[in-house]
């Protein structure tokens, strides 16, 4: 397979999850959709590292994938923060950054 | 290489179909689920990069940990259906439009791009090419920085996840009163 069709699937994945961090209100769901662009990010690093014949490029997809763990681990721990102060779970009720 | 070609739509339209998945079903259960398709999916894609430890790391840590972590918060907070907008916001209507219009974009940074080796297979690469040897071998040796910052950086999540998470109120709760009897916590009674 040539390698622009990854990259052309890796746009389409990128163009669907920045759909659903718009368009979508539950936080849970819209972490979901950052990880879908990571993910999309991750197969463009691979597929370029695949081209170019170096290595580089899968360990930085590697280093994406751990910032992508801190990441989840954070976003749902601040949904339980949210869940256990009664706070409604829905981006567009959350104006205010105070606890 | 037909084999690989047919591979790649398969995987490919799985992949799309996981993602568009997770932004159109409405059930956040539902949700994870079809991201965890896209994830297998997207493997199978790794794999024919030629990242095998890749894909192997995708399997195991993103669709077996990440999303056990998402199927746990789900069920914790108890997944709803999201309700339908009432209100038409403008960023619902447009919302749709920016995406397309970053797609257009990226297909034009495609299209436009100089790069010569797009429409090859990729550089010739001998057979332990994205092996977890290699793989170990340039994260120990010349990508140390960043892997013991990534290290820590996962130590410093996990700390501020139990910090967020944590019960605040835990500590209030009273211990019994001294002369009084606790109550037994083996008495479980059973109503049928």
């Amino acid at each position: 397979m040539d390698v622009v069709w990854f990259l052309v699937l890796s746009a389409f994945i990128f163009v669907i999850g920045a759909a659903g961090v718009i368009v979508r209100r539950d936080p849970l769901v819209i972490l979901l959709c950052l990880e879908l662009m990571l993910n999309a990010g991750n197969l463009a690093l691979i597929a370029f590292a695949r081209m170019h014949g170096g290595q580089a490029g899968q360990v930085f997809a590697l280093i994406v994938m751990v910032i992508a763990a801190c990441e989840v681990v954070i976003g749902l721990g601040i949904i339980v923060a949210m869940y256990r102060n009664r706070l409604q779970i829905d981006v567009d009720e959350m104006t205010e950054l105070r606890g | 290489m037909w084999f690989e070609q047919v591979l790649f739509f398969i995987a490919g339209a799985g992949a799309l179909a996981g993602a568009l998945g997770v932004v159109l079903l409405r059930n956040p259960f539902y949700c994870v689920l079809a991201l965890v398709v896209h994830l297998v999916t997207l493997a199978v894609l790794f794999l024919l990069l030629q990242a095998a430890f890749l894909a192997a790391a995708q399997v195991v840590v993103y669709a077996g940990a990440v999303m056990v972590l998402y199927i746990f918060v789900v069920a914790y907070i108890g997944g709803r259906d999201e309700a339908m907008r009432p209100d038409e916001s403008l960023i619902t209507s447009f919302g749709p439009l920016f995406a397309v219009a970053i797609g257009v974009e990226l297909c034009f940074a495609l299209i436009g791009s100089g790069l010569e080796a797009l429409d090859t297979r990729g550089a010739d690469v001998g057979a332990g090419f994205g092996s977890p040897g290699q793989i170990g071998s340039l994260l120990l040796r010349r990508f140390l920085v960043p892997f013991e910052a990534a290290s820590y950086l996962l130590l410093v999540a996990a700390v501020g996840a139990v910090v967020l998470a944590r019960r605040r109120r835990g500590i209030e709760e009273e211990p019994p009163a001294p002369g009084r009897e606790p109550a037994p916590a083996e008495t479980l009674e059973v109503r049928v």
